[in-house]
């Protein structure tokens, strides 16, 4: 064995111990709760056409970025409770906290919100740091981190006034929008709790639907802990053509960019049928990295792309 | 080229300047655009340039050409080298050869990396052998120590050596340290 990769690996053991224990948590935890665990397609013959998020082809097909069509067409059909830890792949995505392949965990429940699934994963969190020994405090980067209920919440609109100094319900201005995120509004998030921001502009609702008001605002919510970007929520759009309408937008540009993509039909007849739901997202590699107390997602990966 | 090609090492053209790609930072909210923070090194001013980037920005790659040559000689402020297999003489300037001139003497082999037919930067080898010519007065009858003394190498630069280095004596020095490694016979 090449002394190099000996190393590597022994070095990352007991990351990859935790997270061993972290996958079985989170079963345990969904088991407990009468989710069950379902498993979907990676190769699919159409992926969510989506500007940022860019698909791997294969043999026309493509690669999974996330297997939520899947997931709402069992949803469609009735299965109320369920949950998946599963691969996605999203090219060219490859720095410290990116993989090309990673793994997510998603759920999906039918009846409640985005708060209800934002609630799940608080209480999913603690109860993976009492099984992993850490309590309710995670040390993470020197910091200790209070993970007791229920974690501070602040909206989309809130967090830009106070830290970007600007108003995304005003004039939204996308690239500003990321650039602020990250560069001002996240580095003011306390650094000794987790944060759920919550309500974004309908610009960037993706699959949330949209609560009418003045101005009507996106039921999506996001958490992040130490920085890192751990899981996005939504209150499903159950609107068969507000989700066409919303996915020919984003093919369009993707058609401009010169990027693939296909018009993912089933998953649309399907949404007639979606009951009022809720789903989440959530980065099982970032989670692992928060309670390995480690910056880098390498270290909780066998074989990061790099090293394949 | 697509702003998702570049890598470490790349060489980019920003405002008719080279730049090589020292580091690359890559951020994306999940559902945001991707932003990549670069810093670069001007190839021509060896600065530091920190810039910022997103999904679908386009720049312009520029190629650099790696060439064998070895050092002739000095003449005035500049270098001359040659290239091994064109034969053909380049000079390059003591600003850009800088610190490394104390490691070059004639015959040197080195590889000089050329942007439209310029020299802009320069690669040495790791360790180079420079013959002693001056030591401190010897030290016989003294106790021998493990002391080390100046020694005033031939291309002008001095190094600490052993005490049982003599002038005439060849050395071995690690180009990137400016250390003595070990003494390889005298001349």
């Amino acid at each position: 064995m090449p002394p190099d990769e000996l190393k590597r690996l022994s070095r990352i053991k007991s990351k990859l111990e935790c997270r061993s224990s972290i996958l079985e948590g989170i079963r345990a935890f969904f088991r407990q709760r009468d989710f069950i665990e379902v498993e979907t397609p990676l190769r699919v013959p159409a992926v969510a056409p989506e500007q940022f998020i860019s698909p791997f082809t294969s043999e026309g097909w493509f690669l999974s970025t996330s297997p939520e069509l899947q997931m709402k067409r069992l949803l469609s059909a009735g299965y109320d409770r369920i949950f998946q830890i599963c691969h996605c792949f999203r090219k060219d995505e490859r720095g410290q906290n990116h993989n090309p392949e990673f793994t997510m965990l998603e759920w999906y429940r039918a009846r409640g919100d985005y708060l209800q699934v934002i609630r799940d994963a608080q209480e999913m969190v603690l109860d993976l740091a009492g099984k992993t020994g850490c309590g309710q405090v995670l040390k993470y980067q020197g910091q200790e981190i209070d993970l007791s209920l229920p974690w501070p919440q602040i909206t989309v609109r809130e967090a830009f006034l106070r830290w970007a100094g600007w108003d995304p319900f005003k004039t939204f201005d996308g690239q500003r929008f990321d650039d602020d995120l990250v560069a001002r509004v996240i580095p003011g998030f306390l650094s000794e709790r987790p944060t759920v921001i919550l309500d974004y502009p309908p610009e960037c609702a993706s699959l949330a639907r949209l609560r009418p008001g003045s101005p009507p605002v996106a039921e999506r919510a996001e958490i992040f802990i130490g920085g890192l970007e751990i899981a996005n929520a939504y209150s499903e759009l159950t609107e068969p053509s507000e989700q066409a309408q919303r996915f020919k937008l984003e093919a369009e540009q993707l058609r401009r960019a010169g990027k693939p993509s296909a018009w993912p039909q089933k998953f649309l007849e399907a949404v007639e049928y979606l009951p009022e739901s809720s789903g989440i997202a959530l980065g099982v590699d970032r989670l692992v990295m928060l309670f390995c107390d480690t910056r880098q997602i390498d270290d909780v990966m066998a074989f990061p792309a790099d090293l394949l | 080229m697509n702003i998702e090609e570049v890598s470490k090492n790349t060489k980019l053209l920003i405002d008719n300047t080279p730049f090589s790609v020292e580091t690359v930072e890559f951020v994306k909210p999940g559902k945001g655009r991707a932003i990549y923070k670069f810093r670069l090194r001007n190839l021509f001013s060896g600065n530091v340039l920190d810039i910022t980037y997103h999904s679908g920005d386009k720049v312009e790659e520029t190629s650099i050409t790696m060439h064998e040559m070895q050092y002739l000689y000095q003449e005035g402020d500049n270098f001359i080298f040659m290239d091994s297999s064109s034969f053909e003489q380049i000079p390059m300037t003591k600003e850009q050869v800088g610190e490394k001139t104390g490691f070059l003497k004639e015959g040197t082999p080195v590889v000089v990396m050329m942007w439209e037919g310029r020299p802009i930067d320069l690669q040495i080898p790791k360790v180079v052998e420079l013959k002693v010519l001056e030591t401190s007065a010897s030290l016989k009858g003294a106790t021998i120590t493990a002391q080390m003394k100046e020694g005033k190498l031939e291309t002008g630069i001095t190094v600490g050596v052993p005490a049982f280095v003599k002038e005439g004596d060849v050395i071995k020095v690690d180009t990137r340290t400016g250390t003595y490694i070990e003494r390889v016979g005298s001349k």
